[in-house]
């Protein structure tokens, strides 16, 4: 009689306990929401995805094991139904068993771990490498054997959206705070290899299809390596803390067929060597601004603001500043090398001539500065090149 | 559920108890005053008293940095604070919770509870014991000054990585010397506690006859003094290299900041065990009481504890995964981490088998204790998830991880302070604290604990990112349903409060000396509240007084 309760109990338990890890693991994932890591598009995400899904059951097998026999335990060993408590304290069998057994699992556990972490580390031959660059707070992409390079930030529209009381409506803008002005634009089924640094603090390259992210570390390079499945649009984040507008950071892979990246590269080719032959002719004060209000919309207003005001006490305000009002050469030197031991940083690398030539027209002429001088995009290639 | 419905309190009003409760009390010598009382005291109680006070302050205002995150995550869109304050918050509520409330309130439980527990009149070093309570409110208040001040809180999270916690303003200076007075009073409430548990047990209170929490707390000590040095070094060369210009973690200077991780981490992990090994000490009192049978494998329990101890120190880079280690350290620290597993599983399945078979009652405390075992047991499967470094690149640095440790500090610590505050408290008043309302804070901590943190788990596997203060639209269902719990969660612990103001100032329901039918151990010999100074003579150590009977090998 006593030991069928205990069966029944024990079975009943156990159906509850069931019932409860579905609840917790499987059933919110009918609300449409994603509930669990990604595949993703290359074999090091479909691997994690295999062996987070092994571990995972093994956890809710013990989990299943471990809760049951409390729970049994619970409904039936209470003063309450005068259960007479037993006085064992110890049993050597019992110890050395529940010892041994979870050494076995983690020793199965360990032997796929062991493998998906070498085809993660261990990188074949690469066919083309791109260098990521952290910075506060967006990405430098450089294609290394193609000399293409460009910035990728927070595309415009989220990132006026995401102002504090902006009154903008985050679920009316597409793919809010995961679209960038310039995506990384990538091949499929090539092997890449991408070396990961970064300029100022520590940042690091998530995109969550690709199966892993990497620390971008100030002076130090870091390498991983993908080869992308299918082509489509890929999004992802910064996922080190860097500073305060480290959730603003995020990431897009446009991977393309093979074909159309090679198209894509010359492309990105002509448009380089038209911008050379735009930094030589000299540009008229129009055009100067309007491209410097674009540029420093997309680049400088993060910190300094729109209206030049900048953000005590770490950022200062451009109108009416000594730089800006300054000397132009001095105004220059410290847009193209940053200024140590501050957030601003050297952009000499980062946009190009006729940008930061734009820019400083722009930032030298708006916010009542009125200086009235331009910046030639020949005069910053100039000073440049030395 | 019945579970919470078989209350038992005939056992909490003994006569032989009141007896020698009026007894002992006429032999306090309570200094008079309060300067006397609390600034200058040198009584364990007392300084224990001061502790829990000064975590319970602290417990609620990093729970109040905790509502504002939660409130500015409730939905996409920055509708309260700035990124900056946010990061402010996120860094100061982790500080807070850490350094404020955690570590103090074990100390705190060290303080009243270990001199009574192996039989001494007091702790070792009484005036080192005022000293390492007395530094610490200083130490906070510095490090809340800091946001008052022109340049803010640190915002570069509690792991204060470099360089990005090197932007941060003048008022890092504070925030440096506060970790170092947090360090220094840890190191001397140590000392004092190993120096006590090494010199002052009772005639017959061998190191094996001990308690489980006078077990855990040796070894906790131990952890504390070998680490907190090293967290001292770090923070020191961050502000060296913040305000002096050395290059400790600047590359361009010759230094590396991934060596600040590496120093970090070394402190940082064992630092997470001396939040939870206490813990694990608490529950094994409690889990006897309540089951009404002795602990189940008490010297695999103190074997498992060491264990534990020693493999922290060899884990620490865990958490650095995706830095760019070489392969073969990778291996390493998986392989140690996943080891972890096989003495936290001891421990698990040992309470459980000491609940097999008991008599059970399930006051509050046993309410808690249950709750951590089974919530703590979900913190730690998925700590064997996170500890397999490839998934890791991708769990790293999401709400996954979030979600992990918080279920280890929060239902895990936490509901272990918890349990022992219920459990003790009769001990420490002389009352009884209200058992209705203590189940009530029961049931909603535990079932909000869950909404807060649970979906949490769902939001880092999807791709959440932590320390964001806005995210896109996807995440936003589940980071409302994970607010709302902790809304929830935040205002049951004024229950938490409301009790223990009852318990102390206005219960009339007197608890025995014994307090519990089933408690074991020295301090259930002395009466309750018990004497002012504990022992003035060593009690008579036999099976019966022992809180875990030797274990016939």
């Amino acid at each position: 009689m006593k030991k069928q309760n205990t069966f029944i109990v024990a079975a009943a338990v156990t159906a509850a306990m069931i019932a409860a890890f579905w609840l917790l693991l499987v059933a919110p994932g009918y609300t449409g929401n994603e509930i669990n890591m990604t595949r993703g598009v290359t074999d090091q995400s479909e691997i994690n995805y295999q062996l987070h899904m092994i571990v995972l059951w093994i956890c809710v097998v013990i989990g299943v094991i471990v809760f049951s026999a409390m729970f049994v335990s619970i409904v039936l060993h209470r003063k309450s139904k005068d259960h007479e408590a037993a006085q064992f304290t110890h049993s050597t069998k019992a110890e050395i068993i529940w010892t041994i057994i979870p050494v076995l699992i983690l020793i199965v556990m360990a032997v796929p771990a062991t493998t998906a972490l070498i085809h993660m580390e261990v990188a074949p031959e690469t066919e083309m490498t791109v260098k990521i660059t952290g910075f506060q707070w967006r990405w430098k992409y450089e294609y290394v054997e193609d000399g293409i390079q460009f910035i990728s930030s927070l595309d415009a529209e989220s990132n006026a959206a995401r102002r504090l009381a902006s009154g903008a409506e985050p679920a009316a803008v597409d793919n809010y705070l995961l679209e960038v002005d310039k995506p990384l634009v990538l091949p499929a089924e090539t092997k890449i290899k991408f070396l990961i640094t970064a300029d100022d603090v520590i940042h690091s390259w998530w995109v969550p299809a690709l199966g892993w992210k990497r620390d971008a570390v100030p002076g130090f390079i870091n390498e991983a390596w993908t080869e992308i499945r299918e082509p489509g649009i890929y999004r992802g984040q910064c996922a080190e803390l860097c500073g305060k507008d480290h959730g603003f950071m995020p990431i897009v892979l446009k991977v393309l067929p093979k074909a159309e990246f090679d198209q894509w590269v010359r492309q990105q080719k002509r448009l380089m060597a038209h911008e050379e032959a735009e930094v030589e002719r000299l540009w008229s004060r129009e055009e100067l601004m309007d491209l410097g209000k674009s540029v420093y919309t997309a680049q400088c207003a993060t910190c300094h603001q729109g209206d030049g005001q900048g953000l005590a006490p770490a950022f200062p305000p451009l109108a009416g500043s000594t730089v800006t009002r300054g000397p132009v050469s001095e105004h220059i030197d410290l847009v193209l090398n940053g200024r140590e031991g501050t957030a601003m940083q050297a952009w000499g690398n980062m946009l190009s001539d006729a940008d930061i030539a734009a820019a400083l027209t722009y930032t030298r002429n708006a916010f009542g500065n009125d200086m009235g001088d331009v910046v030639q995009p020949q005069m910053i290639a100039r000073i440049k090149n030395g | 559920m019945s579970i919470a419905s078989t209350p038992d309190m005939t056992h909490s009003t003994d006569q032989a108890g009141d007896h020698a409760h009026n007894h002992d009390d006429h032999h306090d010598h309570k200094p008079s005053g309060i300067l006397n009382r609390w600034l200058f005291t040198t009584n364990h109680k007392d300084i224990g008293t001061l502790y829990l006070a000064f975590s319970l302050l602290m417990f609620f205002i990093g729970g109040a940095m905790a509502m504002v995150i939660r409130a500015e995550l409730f939905m996409p869109g920055l509708q309260l604070v700035e990124p900056e304050f946010f990061n402010q918050m996120t860094t100061m509520h982790a500080l807070i919770m850490v350094f404020g409330a955690v570590m103090p309130a074990w100390v705190g439980f060290a303080n009243w509870m270990i001199p009574m527990m192996i039989g001494a009149p007091d702790m070792a070093l009484p005036r080192l014991n005022n000293w390492s309570f007395w530094i610490l409110p200083f130490a906070f208040t510095m490090l809340l000054s800091t946001l008052f001040m022109d340049s803010g809180g640190p915002a570069a999270g509690w792991t204060l990585y470099p360089p990005l916690s090197l932007q941060g303003g003048q008022s890092f200076a504070f925030v440096v010397f506060a970790v170092h007075m947090m360090g220094i009073s840890s190191i001397m409430g140590s000392i004092n506690i190993i120096a006590t548990i090494l010199n002052m047990r009772a005639p017959g209170m061998v190191l094996l006859r001990m308690p489980l929490f006078v077990w855990t707390w040796l070894i906790t000590a131990f952890l504390l003094i070998a680490v907190m040095p090293v967290l001292a070094g770090a923070v020191t060369m961050l502000l060296t290299d913040h305000f002096f210009g050395t290059s400790f973690f600047n590359a361009a200077g010759g230094g590396d900041p991934v060596m600040f991780q590496h120093i970090f981490w070394f402190f940082g992990h064992p630092e997470v065990y001396i939040m939870i090994l206490p813990a694990f000490g608490v529950v094994s009192e409690i889990i006897p009481t309540f089951a009404r049978k002795p602990l189940f494998g008490y010297s695999a329990m103190v074997y498992a504890t060491a264990s534990i101890a020693f493999l922290s120190f060899i884990v620490w880079a865990h958490h650095m995964f995706t830095v760019g280690m070489p392969l073969t350290g990778e291996l390493f620290f998986m392989y140690a981490t996943m080891l972890i597993a096989v003495p936290t599983g001891v421990k698990v399945f040992n309470w459980v088998s000491t609940m097999w078979k008991g008599s059970m009652t399930f006051e509050t405390p046993m309410l808690f204790a249950i709750g951590f075992v089974v919530l703590f047991t979900i913190g730690g499967l998925s700590g064997l998830m996170l500890a397999i470094a490839s998934v890791d690149l991708q769990y790293h640095d999401t709400y996954f991880v979030v979600a992990h440790f918080h279920y280890v500090l929060v239902p895990g610590s936490v509901f272990a302070l918890m349990a022992g505050t219920y459990y003790w408290l009769p001990k420490w008043t002389g009352h009884m604290y209200s058992e209705k309302w203590g189940k009530i804070h029961f049931w909603l901590s535990a079932i909000s604990v869950n909404i807060l943190f649970f979906p949490q788990h769902y939001l880092g596997l999807a791709g959440m990112p932590r320390r964001i203060p806005d995210y896109s639209t996807q995440f936003a269902d589940f980071n409302m349903i994970s607010s709302i719990g902790g809304f929830l969660f935040g205002s049951s612990q004024l229950i938490f409060l409301g009790v223990i103001i009852h318990c102390v100032y206005k219960s009339r329901q007197k608890a025995s000396g014994q307090a519990w039918e089933g408690a074991r151990g020295l301090e259930w010999i002395l009466s309750s509240p018990p004497p002012y100074h504990s022992f003035n003579t060593p009690p008579v150590i036999d099976s019966s007084t022992l809180a875990h009977v030797d274990e016939a090998h």
